[in-house]
Parts: C-alpha cells; sequence; structure tokens
C-alpha cells in the first residue's frame, strides 16, 4: 500500500539488532513484520482515541489526541444508538440458535459417521457441499418462504435460519471427529446394555468434547458476526436489530445527523466484549475457528 | 444393538435433515427454478422464459459486466496477496529466527504478533466495514490515512479513497486482505508445526538460507494447505458484498467502480424487483464457485509425501 509511509517508518526503527548472517534480510522482515502489526494496532487505537473526541474535533484534526474526554459520547451511543438493546437482542438470538446448531448438528453428525444406512452418503454430501452454496441466491425464496409461514421478521424465524446455516459446517467437521473417536469404548457401553440414546448422551458427546467446544467458538462467532441474514430477514423494526445491523444503522444514521463520535464510540462499545473474549480465550478461539481446516 | 436401530436413526435425523431441506435446499432449488422465469418477485405470475435472463446477464454493460469483471479481480488478487503474506510471517514466526546453537525457533515477538494479526479475524465485518469507512474518510471527515498524508505534505483524495474511482476496488480489496492474513497466518502456522525439524536441521547443515529452506522444504511439503487455503478464499472473494455494502458509496460506487456480483444480485433483488434475472446470476455465482472448488481439487494434488 502506498499510503503507509509514515507507519513504515515508525516500523523500520523497531527493526532489531541484525546479525551478520542475512542482516538486511532479517532488518527487513522484521521491519515488515512490525509493519503488520502497526497495520491492525493503529486503525483500532485511533478508534478508541477518536471515541473520546467532539465531532467537531473530529473533523478538524483527525490524528490529535482529544483536548478533554469526551465521554457524552458513549452516552449517546448507548441511549440514542440502542447499542445496549442490540446487544442484547444479539444474546437473546444466540441462546437458542447456539444451542441448536449444537444439538442437531451433533446428533446429525453422530448419525451419519457411525451408522451405515442407505442414503448415508447422499446426506452428508448434501450437507457438506452446503458450504458453497452463495447465501445470495437463496435470501428471496427464504425470505417468502419465512413470510409464508409468519416467521419473517421474528427473532424464532432468525433462529431458525442461523441454525440451518451453520448445520453444514458443523456437521462436515463434528462428522470427522466422531469418526476419529475409539470404536472401543461404545462397544463396552453396548455389552453394558447402554441403548443408542443413552450411548450418545452419555458416552459419545462428552467423548467429543474438545470438537464439540472448537466447533461451538466457531459457531459462536460467526453468528454473532453475521450479518445478511438479520440484514433481509429482521428488517421491519430497527429496535429488534441484532448487533452488527445495529451498528450499520447507527453508521447510516450518523451520515444524516453528523454525529461521528458516537458512531466511534458505538463502534468501541461492539469491540469491547470480543476484545475481552478474545484476550482471555484467544488459544481456543484460534483453534476453533482454524479447526475446520485442519483435517 | 441391532434392536431400534433405524428408529433412533431417524429420530436424530428427522429435524436436523428437516430443517436443513426446508430452509436452506428448498431456497436453493427454487432460486433455480425462478432464474427461468420473469418473476419479479411482488406479483403472483410469472411466466417461464428459458434461458433468456442468462442471456440478458452478459448484455447488461451497466451493472453485470463492471461487477463480474471486479469478482474476477478480487478472485485473482485476494487469494494471491492473502496466501502470499500468509506463508510469509508464518515462516518468519514459527521457523525464520535463528535462535542460539542454531535452533530453529520463530523470530522474537512471534507470539505477539499471532496475537495481534489474527485479531481482525474476530471482528465482525459490520465493525470491519465501519472502522475502515472511517480510515479511508476524507480529511475533513476526520479520515486516518488522509489526514496522515496531509501531515507529512503528501497529496490525498480529496473526497477520500473510497469516493474515489481510481482507489475504491484497492482500498476495498486492502481491507478483505487485512482481516484475513491472520487466520490463514494461524493455519499455515499448524501445518508447520507438523513439518519435521530434521529437515530444517539438516538443510542448516548442508548451508541452505531461509530463501531455500522456505522454497525447497517449507513450501513442497505445505502444497495441501495452500490450496485448501486457496479454495476458502475464492468462495470468500465471490461472497464479497457486505464490506462494500458498508463502505462505498451507493453500496458499490462511485459510478459502478466497486459495483460486485453479490451486490448486484442484492440491488436486482431487492430494489430493482428483478427477482428472476437476480436469480439467474445467482445460479451462475454457484456454478463458479462449483468449478472452482472442483477444479482445484482435480488439478491440485501433486503426489504425497508422507513425513
Amino acid at each position: 500500500m502506498a499510503t503507509d509511509t509514515a507507519e513504515q517508518t515508525a516500523a523500520r526503527s523497531n527493526g532489531r539488532e541484525p546479525r551478520s548472517e542475512g542482516a538486511v534480510l532479517n532488518l527487513f522482515s522484521q521491519g515488515f513484520l512490525w509493519l503488520w502489526a502497526l497495520m491492525v494496532i493503529v486503525p483500532v487505537v485511533w478508534v478508541v482515541v477518536t471515541s473520546f473526541k467532539t465531532s467537531r474535533e473530529i473533523a478538524s484534526d483527525p490524528l490529535g489526541l482529544p483536548a478533554a474526554m469526551h465521554f457524552e459520547n458513549y452516552a449517546n451511543a448507548w441511549t440514542n444508538g440502542h447499542i445496549g438493546g442490540y446487544f442484547l437482542n444479539t444474546v437473546q438470538v444466540m441462546a437458542f440458535s447456539v444451542t441448536g446448531t449444537m444439538l442437531l448438528g451433533a446428533m446429525a453428525a453422530y448419525v451419519l459417521a457411525r451408522y451405515e444406512f442407505p442414503g448415508n452418503r447422499l446426506l452428508y454430501f448434501a450437507f457438506a457441499g452446503g458450504m458453497m452454496f452463495p447465501v445470495f441466491l437463496a435470501l428471496f425464496p427464504l425470505f417468502k418462504t419465512l413470510q409464508n409461514v409468519g416467521l419473517l421478521n421474528t427473532y424464532p424465524g432468525l433462529v431458525l435460519v442461523y441454525i440451518a446455516y451453520s448445520l453444514p459446517f458443523t456437521v462436515f467437521f463434528l462428522t470427522a471427529f466422531f469418526r476419529t473417536l475409539p470404536t472401543g469404548v461404545a462397544e463396552a457401553a453396548t455389552v453394558d446394555g447402554a441403548g443408542h440414546y443413552r450411548l450418545f448422551f452419555q458416552v459419545m458427546l462428552p467423548m467429543a468434547k474438545p470438537g464439540l467446544i472448537a466447533i461451538t467458538i466457531f459457531n459462536i462467532i460467526g453468528q454473532w458476526n453475521q450479518f445478511l441474514l438479520p440484514l433481509v430477514l429482521l428488517s421491519r423494526n430497527p429496535e429488534d436489530a441484532v448487533i452488527s445491523q445495529g451498528l450499520a444503522n447507527l453508521a447510516l444514521r450518523q451520515g444524516y445527523e453528523g454525529d461521528s463520535g458516537a458512531l466511534f464510540a458505538g463502534t468501541v462499545l461492539a469491540m469491547i466484549p470480543i476484545f475481552i473474549a478474545y484476550v482471555l480465550f484467544q488459544r481456543q478461539i484460534q483453534a476453533g475457528l482454524t479447526a475446520g481446516a485442519i483435517k | 444393538m441391532r434392536h431400534g436401530r433405524y428408529p433412533f436413526i431417524l429420530s436424530f435425523l428427522a429435524l436436523p435433515v428437516g430443517l436443513y431441506a426446508w430452509l436452506v435446499i428448498l431456497p436453493f432449488a427454487q432460486a433455480f427454478q425462478i432464474s427461468l422465469t420473469d418473476w419479479s418477485g411482488s406479483s403472483n405470475t410469472f411466466n417461464y422464459i428459458g434461458l433468456d435472463n442468462y442471456v440478458n446477464l452478459f448484455k447488461d454493460e451497466r451493472l453485470v459486466l463492471p461487477a463480474l469483471r471486479h469478482t474476477g479481480i478480487i478472485l485473482v488478487v485476494l487469494p494471491v496477496v492473502t496466501i502470499s503474506l500468509g506463508l510469509f510471517f508464518a515462516f518468519m514466526l514459527n521457523l525464520g529466527g535463528r535462535g542460539r546453537q542454531g535452533r530453529i525457533e520463530g523470530v522474537r515477538g512471534a507470539r505477539f504478533h499471532k496475537i495481534v494479526y489474527f485479531f481482525p479475524q474476530v471482528l465482525s465485518v459490520a465493525i470491519i466495514g465501519i472502522l475502515w469507512k472511517q480510515v479511508y474518510a476524507p480529511e475533513n471527515f476526520g479520515g486516518l490515512i488522509t489526514g496522515a498524508l496531509t501531515a507529512v505534505g503528501l497529496p490525498a483524495p480529496v473526497n477520500g479513497f473510497l469516493a474515489d474511482k481510481r482507489f475504491v476496488l484497492a482500498a476495498v480489496i486492502a481491507v478483505l486482505v487485512w482481516s484475513a492474513v491472520g487466520f490463514y497466518l494461524v493455519f499455515f502456522s499448524s501445518a508447520m508445526a507438523s513439518i519435521p525439524r530434521d529437515l530444517y536441521e539438516a538443510g542448516i547443515i548442508d548451508g541452505a538460507g531461509r530463501f531455500q529452506m522456505f522454497f525447497k522444504i517449507t513450501l513442497p511439503l505445505l502444497w495441501d494447505s495452500v490450496q485448501t487455503a486457496w479454495i476458502y478464499l475464492s468462495i470468500i472473494a465471490l461472497d464479497v458484498f457486505v464490506l462494500v455494502y458498508m463502505m462505498t458509496p451507493e453500496r458499490g460506487g462511485p459510478d459502478t467502480a466497486s459495483e460486485v456480483v453479490g451486490g448486484v444480485i442484492w440491488k436486482y433483488a431487492f430494489n430493482h424487483g428483478e427477482q428472476a434475472f437476480a436469480s439467474a446470476l445467482g445460479v451462475v455465482l454457484f456454478f463458479a464457485a462449483l468449478t472452482l472448488a472442483v477444479v482445484s481439487l482435480r488439478f491440485g494434488p501433486r503426489e504425497r509425501i508422507e513425513f
């Protein structure tokens, strides 16, 4: 990018002491590593700093520090921007959608992984193939489907859609995971008289815990960030919006009202829980998000 | 155990398969059907008009053709840049350092870098869109880059980067790369972790530098992962829409300079009321994704190296 000269020089001066062997290469790669780190850090920190400025300060001096900590932006974002409400809406939807996804996904994956029956492969590919479908293609028929059964613009409708669209990856990943579990334990439990249901809930699910945790994290992040589906399926009442949709509304309104301070504050508010969760569970999140890719 | 086997299978599959068929498979099937009609989306009447929509797609110079061109550009640039950066960072952070006694390890601060690079991956695309819209904004609206450029005395686009036809597509792609690199860094890192260290130690003894180690040892052994990453990024590239929707003027502008296929489907379906036409474009997108996946799976695998 041609636009990072200031950051680049800052990054260069951070380069570590060169060694005799490959000193230039070392300097270059260290500089580049720091440049990229700054490209992530600088915009995020800048948004946080800017969220304490007045809208006039933001426009007149984008790079400067705020003259005084302007906390009103946060009050505005919380009350006029309804950020708190959007949070609650999202949590409410996801409590059901993530639970439902995991339960239905685990059930389907378990049967597909450990039971032979006609049509098994077909179902597996029907689920796995869903990962490739471009969602746009289904949006309008989906809109009509929900409208016909009266679930358009309702949370139950959105929950069902979230579950359905999270199933492909969940089933794909968990099927692979259930296949790797040892058969010996299952056989022993069967000998001891466990039926199919007890075997699943009391033996196999606990054994699959690492896989379940990874994919739960994946689904939480995925559904928290979902934007397209609620945009189409939950559009009637702005107060019902989920968080990403609500932020977009805030961004749109800021364009008319010119209150960019509230927008920055709202963005920061939306980032805070993600940031805390990320710092705390950084290892698990990285494992969970990349889990599906490593077979 | 044979007892009650099929009732059990049925009871476990009924809900997930039913829900999936109802809300995923059926809408997709309907979209294929709609694409063969002249349905506007609002009325209840429509006629089957065969493949007319598909023919007309490629005559639409106003939206569809620019969108196909831009999505094509993203389809090439996004995987190439993201995978190159991801591989480079993963190599530097895992193997690039020369520790004491010639041990193979990452450069200093590797853990910190990994945490930082991955962070955009957990941010929602809505937040990323808002964040970068502000970063790219014109100077008198508080833009970060324009402000920085002016501060050091360099010229900056007067209306910001997103309102400038020359920069808008590159600006969107840069954000896509920015948010994706961390994921592929971690992805390639875990693949690199499975490469035995003695291969590198042997390389060092034979006097290989880091360039040679990367191109002669790491890259050939990572080929499977690169291929997987390529498929993922291609699908992401074909689905680009939300960022364009959130960041660019007129949701694809200025003057169609950042129009993408997803956005055009959206416009025809929800703004212009041309449901059938939008569906036809969606079907084209679907087959593009399918073709890409099949091609890279068929022609990708080289002979597998066991280690």
